[in-house]
């Protein structure tokens, strides 16, 4: 593979022209002329019966063209993770019919000739409402006898799975010691800077329908689109624009995108919708939401010899695409970068009336590698040894590659020592160790913490996950010999519209400028599966770059026959296709897509034109990893955390822009860091969202969050062309427990072993009183 | 009942009649078509929709579009001139301070009067100063790069 130059440089973006001149095209930026805005009604109540819905006083409100409720639009949503077999998953309505079972499910919708217009309206809906017992926890919704969120699932469970390796009873008999821990993996908002849009525009004259929406998964979008509205894909367009930020909340089909859609056909006129920061807190798919109960079985050497794990996954009050799938990907990762052969683990997902959760940056692992983490660190407390220690001895080692963990998840490739070993380095460690000790004898409380991850990402095969997870690129030479890549991924600001154009300009030699990226709109290039998971370099890159290779083939053989040599006889270099041995004779890239469509001196046997489709399906998932260590001091006047160091040294295979890659990991790391310290969706028992505000959900911001000291290794992957892997949520898995740790670290003199995140100030602070 | 204002957006003098109600950063994007400044939040938090207002960075979902009568707004879509990116553009650029680019604009326009008062800020003063836009893709250390990076241009200018 001839990846070169342009291949490890950090270029930079080709997207950011436009952004920074506020050129970019956000879905409200989309001008529909005549363009109705819908403003939605949603319930107050958590859970309630729903009486009659009066429209009228709405319809009347001049500028008000329409207004509807469940009764009028038949619309329901599906899931695909249907992990309970037994019966049929709960209905999810667009719009409530008998009941609402959280706050902010949406009622009705009104159409008006403006927004304020369409919120005024919307105010006026009068909604008969017969309020119900509410659970708005885990707590309430698994008490003897709790009222149930769905008729059809008892005690408010929708599914136990259980998964096991090994003897457990046995290995925690013998053990030497027992270390549990019980922790929270609190619900959060991804609050992507860009709230949810859509618009939509229904042609009668031909029956099309296009639809914008900021979404991450735009064919998906179609394929419910189409289904729920019984139009073919084929006169179906979904196109997501530029998007302000998707984090996994924007890999879905709400509601609100299915009722633009409808009502742009039922109506006759284009609709948008921009929703308020509000809606966003209040019915954007939650993230997390878990309880664990962990316990480890562990040698006098600190070896973890079994893990015993019960996990609680919190779905809400409906089923989104993927709710039920996510606490399962924290059992797959169960085991983390540890060589632990038996583990007994069951996984209960709760309905309560909160709102549902989904994907939400990690996806579930960002919980596992927390437990893990924290679990470690009682283990090496327990035992008398160091952090650092304790990990390493109970490390996968490089020569066990590939890795069948205990709860089957295979571990393609990875040294798990030298990311650590590389971050202690990076750190001084040691030193750091006794300058704690001295800063602790001033009386100062200074915290080390330690995270060691794996991670996976790029899901696939297919076939083992039961659904669509290839990925594809179209990538076209046009006459010229310029180029155009249609990727089947979109972005929300990962920048593949650079890093893409760098691996074919890598493959063919031709210069970076010449290739142009597109992406996100499902009517141009071929069907695609969407941005998410961290699989757009792993998969789709992969795709890219074996798109590249076929047009570099056909290529070849063009050259061959124009040079008249054989094709085993033409060296392809830098751009230009030269006959072995005869350096006269040679021809450019841009020269042979010249002749590729003026076809009249190609032989029959070569069809006209240079372009290439591939399907790429992965054959396996990969799995990055690394080891952050953050260093905090906690003031315990206030209980105020400051980050002193941040640091971290992260594997994600072969990096394609390295300066790409640092953004990926200063934002998640960020994320993952907002987790630790501050963020937190609060319901109360009635099930109000106490936290529906930008002041009172508290994302960092510039102020709080410190520099970080980053470096990497490379571990390629062999599950995928690229030797990629996925870089996009490993920042956020690696560093929310290393800032606990610290925390903990800094709190341990005080005799504090355990805290619940966020740790903010009030919750230290009162843990510090209560041990005076 | 609607108000006339006259304002001057980006050099340009615009009058309208508009709502009391009616936001500036509405006025912006829906009145002028100036998609450029953004809308990210509810209650004055995130600043994606700040722009100058006679000079000063105003979040413009917090002012009044009858407040902006008789004065002059630069927005993001103002700032280069004509095909000259402003340094603040160029060193963003250069220095991958944007991702998804939503909060991108109030972040620039914010660094503009933050430079203003600041010429040659150290990175607490940018911090500091930044504090009140908020990115949830960056982490933010590319955009203190950015701002440190315009900075240095702006002097040697």
């Amino acid at each position: 593979m001839a990846l070169s130059r342009v291949v490890g440089a950090s270029i930079k973006r080709r997207e950011d022209p436009r952004l920074i001149t506020g050129q970019g095209t956000y879905t409200d930026d989309v001008r529909l002329p005549g363009a109705l805005y819908m403003a939605v009604v949603r319930s107050p109540h958590a859970h309630a019966r729903l009486g009659p819905v009066d429209l009228g006083p709405a319809l009347r409100q001049p500028g008000v063209v329409a207004a509807f409720s469940g009764a009028d639009v038949p619309l329901s949503l599906p899931t695909f993770a249907v992990l309970n077999p037994d019966k049929p998953p709960p209905a999810r309505p667009a719009l409530a019919r008998d009941k609402v079972r959280y706050v902010g499910e949406a009622v009705a919708v009104v159409f008006a000739e403006d927004r304020y217009a369409a919120r005024d309206a919307a105010e006026l809906v009068e909604v008969a409402y017969e309020p119900l017992p509410v659970v708005a926890s885990l707590r309430a919704a698994l008490a003897e006898g709790a009222p149930l969120v769905h008729d059809d699932y008892p005690g408010n469970v929708y599914v136990r799975l259980p998964r096991s390796q090994g003897d457990a009873e046995a290995a925690f008999r013998d053990a030497k010691h027992v270390v549990r821990l019980e922790m929270v993996s609190q619900r959060l908002n991804a609050v992507p800077m860009e709230p949810r849009a859509t618009a939509a525009e229904y042609r009668r004259g031909d029956g099309t329908l296009t639809v914008w929406s900021s979404n991450q998964v735009p064919h998906t979008l179609r394929g419910v689109l189409a289904a729920v509205l019984e139009l073919p894909e084929s006169r179906l367009r979904v196109i997501a624009p530029d998007v302000g930020g998707g984090f996994g909340a924007k890999l879905q089909v709400y509601s609100e995108e299915a009722l633009v859609a409808w009502a742009a056909r039922r109506l006759g006129r284009p609709v948008k919708w921009a929703e308020e920061r509000r809606e966003t807190m209040l019915t954007l798919s939650h993230g997390r939401g878990q309880e664990a109960v962990y316990e480890a079985a562990v040698d006098a050497d600190g070896k973890v010899r079994a893990l015993r794990a019960r996990v609680v996954g919190d779905l809400g009050a409906y089923l989104l695409l993927y709710t039920a799938l996510i606490p399962m990907l924290t059992i797959n990762m169960l085991v983390g970068p540890y060589d632990i052969p038996v583990v007994d683990s069951e996984l209960v997902e709760v309905f309560t009336n909160c709102a549902p959760t989904d994907a939400h940056r990690g996806a579930g692992r960002p919980e596992a590698t927390y437990y893990l983490e924290r679990l470690m660190d009682r283990v090496a407390a327990t035992v008398g040894l160091d952090p650092a220690e304790v990990r390493r001895r109970n490390f996968v080692r490089p020569e066990q590659f590939p890795y069948t963990s205990a709860v089957g998840s295979v571990y393609d490739s990875g040294n798990y020592q030298m990311a650590l070993d590389k971050a202690l380095a990076l750190a001084n460690y040691d030193a750091l160790r006794q300058e704690q000790a001295r800063l602790r004898g001033e009386g100062r409380y200074i915290g080390i913490g330690i995270s060691s991850y794996v991670e996976l990402t790029g899901v696939g095969p297919s076939r083992a996950f039961g659904a669509p997870v290839w990925e594809s690129a179209v990538l076209r030479a046009e006459p010229d010999g310029t180029l155009t890549l249609i990727s089947g991924v979109p972005s929300q600001g990962q920048g593949h519209e650079t890093s893409f154009a760098q691996i074919v300009a890598g493959e063919l030699g031709v210069p970076f400028e010449s290739v142009q990226v597109l992406m996100g709109d499902t009517a141009v290039g071929v069907a695609g599966v969407g941005t998410f998971s961290s699989r757009s370099m792993p998969v789709a890159g992969a795709a890219v770059v074996q798109a590249a290779g076929k047009v570099r083939d056909k290529a070849v053989q063009i050259a061959a026959a124009l040079l008249e040599a054989a094709p085993a006889d033409i060296e392809y270099r830098d751009g230009r296709a030269e006959v072995r041995g005869a350096p006269g004779k040679a021809i450019s890239f841009q020269e042979i897509a010249r002749a590729a469509y003026a076809a009249f001196k190609l032989p029959p046997a070569i069809e006209p034109g240079l372009e290439a489709t591939v399907f790429f399906d992965p054959p396996n998932m990969t799995y990055p990893f690394g080891t952050h260590i953050c260093v905090v001091e906690v003031d315990p006047r206030s209980g105020e955390v400051q980050i002193l160091r941040f640091l971290g040294v992260d594997d994600a295979g072969r990096i394609i822009n390295p300066l790409l890659a640092a953004g990926q990991l200063h934002g998640g790391i960020a994320y993952g860091i907002g987790q630790a310290l501050w963020e937190e969706i609060v319901y109360d028992a009635d099930g109000q969202l106490r936290t529906a505000s930008l002041m009172d959900y508290t994302i960092p911001s510039s102020r709080l969050l410190p520099r970080y000291e980053l470096e990497h290794t490379e571990t390629p992957s062999g599950t995928n062309p690229l030797g990629a892997k996925g870089i996009g949520e490993a920042g956020t898995i690696g560093s929310t427990p290393a800032v606990v740790n610290a925390v903990l670290d800094a709190l341990a003199p005080l005799g504090v072993t355990h805290l619940d995140m966020p740790l903010k100030p009030e919750r230290i602070w009162q843990a510090i009183q209560a041990r005076k | 009942m609607k108000l006339p204002i006259n304002v001057t957006v980006n050099g340009t003098p615009q009058t309208h009649e508009v709502e009391p109600r009616l936001l500036l950063v509405h006025y912006l994007r829906d009145v002028l078509g100036l998609t450029g400044t953004h809308v990210g939040c509810d209650t004055s938090q995130c600043g994606a929709c700040t722009v100058l207002l006679d000079g000063a960075a105003v979040k413009s979902c917090t002012v009044l579009a009858v407040q902006a009568d008789g004065g002059s707004v630069t927005t993001i879509e103002g700032l280069a001139e004509g095909e000259r990116l402003h340094p603040l553009q160029e060193g963003f650029w250069e220095r991958h301070g944007l991702q998804c680019g939503y909060c991108t604009p109030g972040m620039i326009m914010t660094a503009v009067d933050l430079l203003r008062q600041h010429p040659d800020p150290t990175e607490a003063q940018i911090r500091d100063g930044l504090e009140g836009v908020l990115c949830r893709c960056t982490g933010y250390q590319h955009i203190v790069a950015a701002v440190q990076d315009a900075a240095q241009r702006l002097k040697a200018q």
